[in-house]
């Protein structure tokens, strides 16, 4: 059997039947195999960074392992930032891309590019085959690791002459021997005992859940615990969905962009329950100033990020569903009391808010928080990255894990479009949403041609400001106003200095994102009225097909509450001061 | 408290895993002193000795960083153990007058250093032991003029223990 097969046939064995991917002169031989692997359904991107995204959009809402399949060289490097992408956000992806032939290797041969060396610091880990009777069991090992214990991408790099060689008595293995690699899943019960005991001794009990919960399916088992003790409960970006939007425990997400309740819990809580979270400095703000009052405990199947950034009290090492669930039976039950009642007098004191008027521009946050009226509630909410994502995080109603996607450590714009592809792919009877701005957009716009083309039907909506929106929120509110190179409508004609709009400013957006959908042969809508928002949302949603619907809003909106870099989660700003 | 550690890294013998710890390392913001990689007794394990200079929260954070590694097995920080025989080997070449060749063969001699060559106008000697006794040979014979030494790095072995009972040989 030949090397191409073998990594067909693996992909197989592993349960994939939908890879993402660009074929390139090194990797026809493995073209060559899925030309005819039917069980196998590949999607063309228009670009390497479309199908890694792609990848991770489809591994984060499935579950399962995404895989991208590109070529050496420049299809490999093009990969790079979703790579890292899904690092941060501990996503499992299997990234196969093609080399030359191993004699070449080293001598910058045509489209050769070091992809291990280049990979070593954004992948859980990475392999380069020179041996083909190394294949299969390689594969093998890099589906488990991508998989257990903190997911994350694994890249195989496989030569040319990888592929085209043979194997005499090729079986696909059925054990991984990885002396090296064993993650802890059970927690240590004599600290998940003491966790017991310190949250019946606790007045103020807190707990900040993130994206482990949706990595160690641990959803149930968190509900179950909430049941039990009722303890509020606030939940980051990665974690949006694991708690539903309206449970009576749910204080919204904390931190930078956080809600004013969720970061009064956290500086006012005694006990922290820090589950599958890392303490991001997004979250946290200042170390020194985080959490004062708290015994830190920290369940986490990384050991590594137990005490990374916080020193912690109660350190658990476990999967966040084994650790809950042995939590929860060990636990008192839990009655709500003033500290509930606490937290729940700032939610309706201080609730995330916004104006719309009647007349006048349309407002970005209006938008978000329309779409909840007419999303089906089994929708999947993809995101890219800036103003629009901190806003979907704090209007949107989230119901379910895996049914909200956002790039949240690496921050990756770009990433919507493909993501939410990858998502309508892995879910074709779920509606699948993509908020995005109108900078992000542009950066993978290539991939609205995919959608179209497979059917995807994707309905995107375009947030446009006219701005790198987040950017420009900060030099607005610490650098003076100076908008330096935010401004996505600046021409030649403008002053060197500009510190917001005038009647001087080009009057059109380039480019015409409707002309550019239906171009595609994606339908496309537009919306500069208040008063159509709601109407244009129902008319894209309904529409079979992929739909574009741009939303002209007013330009300068800034995110609020924010607490500004460097200060307290109490420094809030509200924008209402 | 920034001090020296001295780590031992067990590893999967595997292509590029000396690489992979540096990377790892630098990545992270960490300086290695010095890095010594050599097979083992096990043809599919490897060893890495590493010494930093860090705080014992950055040490903490460096040896679970290994221990993430996939091909990881074991990872020690040894400087706070005394069960461990730690060594260094160095060579240095030495400028030589006639006037002090004596006194300088005389150190050598008391340090058991082994001289390589020596001509009319240099010495090449050898020594290895435990490392703060070759930075005080560097020092007591910096004044004779030293051109050119290279250290191996410190490399280490547990000591031999009697099994007790639950109780491994090393750590």
């Amino acid at each position: 059997m030949k090397g191409a097969e073998i990594v067909i046939d693996a992909l197989k064995k592993e349960g994939v039947n939908t890879i993402f991917g660009y074929p390139g002169g090194v990797m026809i031989p493995i073209f060559d195999v899925l030309y005819s692997t039917p069980e196998i359904r590949f999607l063309l991107t228009r670009h390497e960074q479309g199908a890694v995204h792609a990848a991770d959009g489809y591994a984060r809402s499935t579950g399962k392992v995404g895989v991208c399949m590109v070529t050496s060289g420049p299809g490999a490097t093009n990969t790079i930032t979703g790579i890292a992408t899904a690092k941060m956000d501990s996503i499992p992806l299997v990234i196969l891309s093609g080399q030359v032939h191993t004699n070449s290797i080293g001598t910058d041969a045509f489209q050769e590019t070091d992809m291990v060396g280049l990979t070593r610091s954004i992948c859980k880990h990475n392999y380069l085959i020179k041996d083909v009777n190394d294949l299969a069991k390689t594969i093998k090992e890099a589906f488990y690791i991508a998989r257990s214990g903190r997911p994350g991408p694994v890249s195989i790099d496989l030569p040319v002459n990888v592929l085209n060689s043979k194997v005499k008595n090729y079986v696909y293995p059925e054990h991984i021997h990885l002396p090296g690699y064993k993650p802890v899943i059970q927690g240590n019960p004599m600290q998940i005992e003491k966790l017991a005991r310190a949250i019946e001794r606790a007045k103020k009990p807190l707990l900040y859940t993130g994206g482990g919960i949706i990595s160690s399916d641990a959803t149930e088992a968190l509900h179950e615990l909430l049941d039990k003790t009722q303890i509020p409960i606030v939940v980051t970006l990665m974690g949006l969905g694991s708690v539903p939007y309206d449970h009576p425990c749910f204080l919204g997400m904390p931190g930078m962009h956080g809600t004013i309740a969720a970061n009064k819990a956290l500086t006012e809580c005694d006990l922290l329950i820090a589950v599958g979270v890392r303490f991001d400095d997004r979250v946290t703000g200042p170390l020194h100033t985080f959490a004062q009052q708290a015994t830190i405990a920290h369940i986490d199947i990384d050991a590594a990020e137990i005490g990374k950034n916080v020193k912690t009290h109660l350190p658990i090492v476990g999967d966040a569903a084994h650790v809950l669930k042995e939590l929860t039976k060990r636990v008192k039950p839990r009655l709500r009391d003033a500290w509930n009642e606490r937290t729940e007098y700032w939610k309706e004191r201080f609730p995330t808010r916004f104006a719309q008027k009647d007349q006048g521009p349309i407002i970005p946050q209006y938008v978000i928080d329309a779409l909840n009226q007419v999303i089906d509630p089994e929708a999947i909410v993809v995101t890219d990255v800036g103003q629009h994502q901190m806003w979907a995080a704090l209007y949107h109603h989230f119901r379910k894990p895996r049914h909200f996607l956002s790039s949240g450590g690496l921050g990756t714009m770009g990433f919507g479009l493909p993501a939410a592809m990858g998502a309508a792919l892995g879910n074709p009877d779920k509606q699948v949403v993509c908020i995005v701005g109108d900078g992000g957009l542009q950066m993978n716009i290539q991939e609205l041609a995919t959608c179209a083309i497979n059917r995807l039907p994707v309905k995107i909506i375009v947030i446009n400001n006219a701005y790198l929106g987040m950017v420009r929120q900060w030099q607005d509110l610490f650098w003076d106003k100076k908008y330096s190179q935010v401004c996505l409508m600046r021409g030649p004609d403008c002053p060197q200095e500009c510190r917001g709009m005038d009647e001087h400013c080009p009057s059109d957006y380039i480019p015409d994102f409707v002309k550019v959908a239906e171009a595609n042969h994606v339908k496309g809508l537009r919306v500069s009225k208040p008063s159509e928002v709601v109407s244009t949302l129902k008319k894209g949603l309904q529409d079979p097909g992929p739909v574009l619907m741009e939303f002209m809003v007013s330009r300068e909106e800034n995110v609020y509450p924010m607490v500004s870099a460097g200060k307290p989660l109490t420094d809030i700003l509200t924008g209402e001061e | 408290m920034v001090e020296k550690h001295t780590i031992i890294i067990t590893v999967m013998n595997s292509p590029g895993v000396l690489a992979r710890i540096s990377g790892l390392l630098f990545q992270r913001g960490y300086n290695i002193e010095s890095a010594i990689g050599a097979p083992t007794e096990d043809p599919d394990v490897y060893k890495v000795i590493l010494v930093v200079q860090e705080s014992d929260d950055h040490i903490e954070q460096i040896v679970k960083q290994l221990n993430k590694l996939i091909g990881t097995l074991r990872v020690v920080d040894i400087s706070h153990k005394d069960n461990y025989i730690v060594r260094e080997y160095i060579i240095l070449k030495l400028e030589v007058q006639q006037k002090n060749r004596t006194d300088l063969l005389e150190l050598a001699r008391h340090f058991n250093a082994h001289v390589i060559d020596i001509e009319t106008d240099h010495i090449i000697m050898e020594l290895s032991g435990n490392p703060r006794k070759i930075d005080r040979f560097i020092e007591l014979i910096h004044p004779f003029g030293i051109k050119e030494y290279v250290r191996s790095g410190e490399f280490a072995m547990s000591e031999y223990q009697k099994s007790k009972k639950g109780e491994k040989n090393g750590d």
